[in-house]
């Protein structure tokens, strides 16, 4: 009994003299897709040879369980290494609980407040002249994809406005194709209606909406007109619709059963791994919306606290890695997302991904994304509300609307 | 209200076998046996205070008779006629069909490539059969990037499981023996609470329950999942053994007191022993009752520990690529062989255990 | 009474004397009762009436989020939901797993090679079980499918697409389940049955229906109780089984409070308002279940 606690006491500090140990860095995230798994990869394999530490890949699917499990872990004490993030929010709670790394030593070293561009996507990683989270790249959710077959088939043109689109869904559901691709999830009916709010209503109403959740432009006649346009889309969508994933709902647009999905940028790497060609095989179209908009929204890593300071020094190397330019280009390449950063060389991408750099020159086709200005909890209240009202056609849209008015109203 | 096991069979003939004086030990022997499951109850009957005079009675006249099936009344086979009973077999073979297809298409799924299951024929047999769809639900599905299949899961419920259902069941024993023949101050209460406890659903106590497990450094690790698995097991637990030991004669507790014997020694040498039957089906509830787990396993085993239940629901719903329904069904069928085998291979324990989780959600 | 109450008054003495013992023994038992069933609930309780979000505070709000609450469709559809799922589920699993059991009853050969079709599904857990039937009930490749390649092409059966039958497609999964369950302890209470019932009901010249109705069924109340209380307590805390086969949709049409809660308590980060949703889960229990329990193993304790 005796020697125990001298025994420990060397042991220990014979510990303590070693030198700073590698680290397994456990890294949760949601890409689990095809084109998702294939920039992650490149993350993974670049952390790697950076050094002793390593990757440890905890993918999960679906956003929402993902973030659930990050939460939790952080909660419970046994945080990840790294967690991703949406552009957002999500983790300011987290910041202001004290439970993530400051990471401010390198960022201010990096001077990444001069190149990360536009600055909407560092805010939420800034509080107090600190640096919480680490952006990754950017992803607008403002497009629609269309089948350009189906389209010529069915003798219609392309949509550039909801307008168009609702003129020839009729004429596509004829000829017999699914008009609108939509997936069966609260979060995808919820990106159509923004889709459709920023495309139909504009960019005023937006912010109104989001960022001063004004609760009369909220109960205005512009939102009213959203809600009876997405009322009116049901009847252009496939009975398979429940539950379905988004890249399956991709899949029925690749495969010529569909016509058109609207999806953020992302939905490109599925286009890709089936082997089509934009501009041939298929067409990315901002919005639709009279003007085209790039919605600022996209992916970050926050770092929470570590006890043990080998992982923090992984940490911050990972962090430092992740807004490296070579590492933004093979990363952003791989997933057909738009970089943090403007020296980074886009040469190699294709036609979407271009589209989507050139709105990014134009500081007024830049909207700032929702979720920097509402909660996961006002955010899920909305997606109840609008997978209540997609999937029960008998919802007016004043109950509808009366039930938006009064979740942006209590909104903090 | 209903109880929980217990007043039964056995509890009646524990109650009519002290009721003279002396017991003789075939008696005694007889009485054990008879708590062990017995070949002609498929199941405990649950017996309320208000209606136990009536069953004991018949459950006394029962002991008078063979441990063979109940012989029938001739009444009944008189007016069992030809056109009837082909009516009931009939009735019986549709709904066995109606219970059995759900397997039937799990396991014909799981054999067929893609480009069958396409064609949207559920109930055919695979035109060529083949077990590729297993290997990968195994050792391949993707559940994001990690393509390991569902092997880590099946791991990780082994270890979850065994130390579980041993920890519970010993715990569980402890308190069902103490509550039993020990009677002290507060254990009534105690154990109204555990019975409580046994109603409350998981949501109402999982958050505080996280931060208590935080608090003592164990959240997200094996140690944290262990635990919870006992302490929720602990109410059914401590009610099968506890009505379990009610039910055996007390003369067995009083004599080995007047012997000398203390609380430990009589728990170890002569209650463990007597309680071998009520053990296994102890065993067969908790590994069903915890391999089956979800939420908890969700919630508190850590990414490095998820069962397999997790594991599949993780392989099912993830968005990589096309889905593949021969290994998500190959998958499905893996992560319910193990509680299948438990129930094939014990049969009637396993009914008389989850009718003693009468209270067991 | 029982034979441990007998023995209470005789071996007292020596009793009190060991009494650490058993306490000792049972610190588990009285860790987990006061700290699970006692401290735990209290402390959800008490974070509903706060502003609580993702990390508990004490700013007391009094019922504001009960209030918010029962002011949400999606609660309000859940407990619908539950209502539902719980009043037909338990009817179809009594009625099918008595109907069954009676026919059971009947000496047919092969009994227990029905018995274990009839009951394997409970050995199943609720996730295996729902994408069991998620899968059956697809509508281009499930059920619906095959018995329109039969010629049938009008026939509909997709009830997971459908908003207003989704939850049916649920309680068909649930039912399919646990009525063997059911059938295993009504045909064990048919066993427990006094032959002479039958005899007098054969001299009486009552039909063997009619005596199975009128005369054995109610004889059979305490099975029929354990059957409800045990799917009772299984409907309340249904959460598995949705994940599982519907995610809780379409839209919300099979959202479960259970469901209601984990997802306030984890990703949505508000715990206040899933503490709030949890206590009236809790609610009927503590009215339903605190009574008779309180009866049944505190007041007349000594009595297992």
């Amino acid at each position: 009994m005796k020697y125990t606690i001298p025994l420990a006491a060397a042991l220990s500090a014979a510990l303590w003299q070693l030198p700073a140990q590698a680290a397994d860095l456990e890294v949760i995230h949601w890409w689990t897709s095809g084109g998702e798994q294939a920039a992650v990869s490149v993350l993974a394999r670049e952390f790697d040879q950076l050094g002793a530490d390593k990757w440890k890949d905890s993918a999960i699917a679906q956003g929402e369980n993902a973030r659930a499990v990050a939460y939790q872990r952080i909660f419970g004490g046994t945080p990840p290494g790294a967690a991703q993030f949406n552009t957002s929010r999500q983790f300011e709670e987290l910041i202001n609980a004290g439970l993530l790394q400051d990471l401010s030593s390198v960022a201010d070293k990096e001077q990444w407040a001069s190149f990360i561009r536009p600055p909407a996507i560092f805010g939420p990683c800034q509080k107090d002249g600190k640096v919480y989270c680490v952006p990754v790249n950017l992803h607008s959710e403002q497009w629609i994809w269309v089948n350009r077959k189906v389209y010529q088939q069915a003798g219609v043109t392309e949509p550039t406005t909801w307008q168009d689109f609702l003129e020839s869904a009729p004429k596509i559901k004829a000829a017999g194709f699914i008009p609108l691709a939509q997936g069966g999830q609260p979060w995808q009916e919820f990106l159509l209606f923004r889709d459709m709010l920023l495309g139909m209503a504009g960019k005023d109403v937006w912010y109104q909406v989001w960022r001063d959740k004004n609760a009369d432009v909220a109960g205005g006649s512009a939102v009213r007109k959203v809600f009876e346009t997405m009322g009116e889309l049901r009847q252009y969508t496939d009975q398979g619709m429940a539950g379905r994933n988004w890249n399956d709902t991709t899949n029925l647009v690749i495969t010529g059963k569909a016509a058109a999905q609207v999806m953020g940028d992302w939905a490109r790497g599925e286009f890709v791994l089936a082997g089509k060609q934009p501009g041939e095989d298929y067409d990315c179209i901002p919005g639709p919306s009279p003007e085209p908009y790039l919605t600022t929204n996209g992916d970050v890593f926050i770092f929470p606290k570590q006890k043990d300071p080998a992982v923090t020094q992984a940490q911050f190397k990972l962090a430092s890695m992740l807004v490296d330019a070579r590492v933004q280009t093979l990363f952003n390449n791989a997933k057909g997302s738009l970089p943090i950063r403007d020296d980074v060389d886009m040469s190699l991408a294709d036609a979407c991904i271009k589209k989507g750099l050139a709105l990014l020159k134009r500081p007024d086709a830049i909207v700032q994304g929702y979720a920097l200005f509402i909660t996961p909890d006002t955010r899920g209240q909305i997606e109840d509300l609008l997978t209540e009202y997609w999937s029960t056609p008998d919802m007016t849209v004043d109950a509808a609307q009366q039930r938006f008015v009064e979740i942006i109203g209590d909104a903090d | 209200m209903a109880k929980i096991d217990g007043m039964t069979h056995s509890s009646l003939i524990g109650r009519a076998a002290v009721t003279p004086r002396s017991v003789s030990p075939r008696v005694r022997r007889r009485s054990t046996a008879a708590v062990a499951v017995r070949a002609t109850a498929v199941v405990e009957t649950q017996v309320d205070e208000g209606t136990a005079e009536a069953l004991a009675t018949a459950a006394l006249q029962q002991l008078g008779q063979t441990d063979s099936v109940q012989p029938k009344p001739a009444s009944r086979r008189r007016t069992q006629q030809r056109y009837g009973r082909l009516g009931i077999y009939g009735f019986l073979l549709l709904s066995a069909l109606f219970f059995a297809i759900p397997l039937y298409v799990m396991i014909i799924t799981s054999m067929k490539g893609m480009p069958e299951i396409r064609l949207g024929q559920l109930f055919s047999l695979p035109g060529d059969p083949t077990f590729a769809a297993w290997i990968k639900a195994w050792s391949q599905a993707c559940t994001g990037v990690t393509c390991e299949g569902i092997q880590a899961g099946f791991f990780n419920s082994i270890k979850i499981t065994l130390p579980s259902v041993a920890l519970s069941i010993l715990i569980g024993s402890i308190n069902g023996y103490a509550l039993s023949f020990w009677r002290f101050r507060g254990a009534n209460l105690l154990f109204g609470i555990l019975v409580f406890g046994a109603f409350v659903p998981y949501q109402v106590v999982i958050y505080p329950m996280i931060i208590g497990f935080r608090e003592v450094g164990l959240y997200g690790t094996l140690t944290s999942i262990i635990l919870v698995h006992t302490m929720f097991g602990m109410p059914i637990m401590t009610l099968l053994f506890r009505n379990y030991f009610a039910s055996l004669p007390s003369e067995l507790f009083k004599a080995a007191r007047i012997d000398g014997a203390g609380f430990w020694q009589i728990f170890l040498q002569i209650m463990l022993p007597l309680a071998v039957p009520i053990i296994i089906v102890a065993v067969i509830l908790q590994t069903t009752n915890i391999w089956n787990d979800y939420l908890l396993g969700l919630i508190f085993a850590g990414s490095d520990n998820l069962p397999m239940t997790v594991q599949l629901n993780n392989i099912v719903t993830t968005t990589y690529g096309v889905r593949e329904y021969n290994v998500n069904m190959a998958a499905t069928m893996l992560t319910a062989a193990v509680p299948l085998a438990v129930y094939l291979l014990s049969g009637k324990y396993f009914v008389r255990g989850i009718a003693s989780g009468a209270v067991k959600g | 009474m029982s034979s441990s109450a007998s023995q209470s008054g005789r071996a007292g003495a020596a009793r009190k004397r060991w009494q650490w013992r058993p306490l000792l023994a049972t610190t588990p038992m009285a860790l987990t009762a006061i700290g699970i069933f006692v401290v735990c609930v209290v402390y959800s309780v008490v974070l509903a009436f706060t502003r609580t979000k993702r990390f508990p505070t004490f700013d007391f709000v009094g019922f504001d989020q009960f209030g918010r609450l029962w002011h949400t469709s999606r609660w309000l559809a859940s407990v619908e939901n539950l209502l539902i799922f719980g009043v037909l589920f338990i009817a179809i699993c009594l009625l099918v797993g008595f109907l069954l059991a009676v026919l059971m009853d009947q000496k047919v050969r092969m009994e227990s090679a029905f018995r274990t079709v009839f009951l394997y599904p409970y050995a199943m857990s609720f996730v295996v079980t729902g994408l069991v039937w998620q899968w059956m009930l697809e509508p281009s490749l499930g059920i619906q499918n095959e018995v329109r390649s039969w010629g049938w092409s009008s026939f509909s059966f997709a009830p997971l697409t459908d908003p207003d039958f989704a939850i049916y497609g649920v309680i068909i999964a649930a039912a399919w389940q646990s009525s063997g369950l059911i059938m295993a302890l009504m045909l064990a209470g048919l066993r427990g049955i006094d032959s002479d019932i039958w005899k007098a009901a054969r001299v009486d010249g009552i039909p063997t229906w009619q005596t199975y109705l009128f005369i054995v069924l109610p004889m059979m109340r305490p099975v029929v109780v354990t059957s409800v209380v045990l799917l009772g307590a299984s409907v309340v805390k249904v959460y598995d089984l949705i994940v599982a086969q519907t995610g809780g949709g379409p839209g919300i049409s099979t959202e479960v409070p259970a469901k209601f809660v984990i997802d306030y308590i984890t990703e949505r980060g508000n715990a206040g308002q899933g503490m709030a949703a949890a206590t009236m889960m809790l609610l009927p229990i503590l009215l339903l279940v605190g009574p008779w329990v309180y009866n049944e193993y505190v007041r007349r304790g000594a009595r297992p």
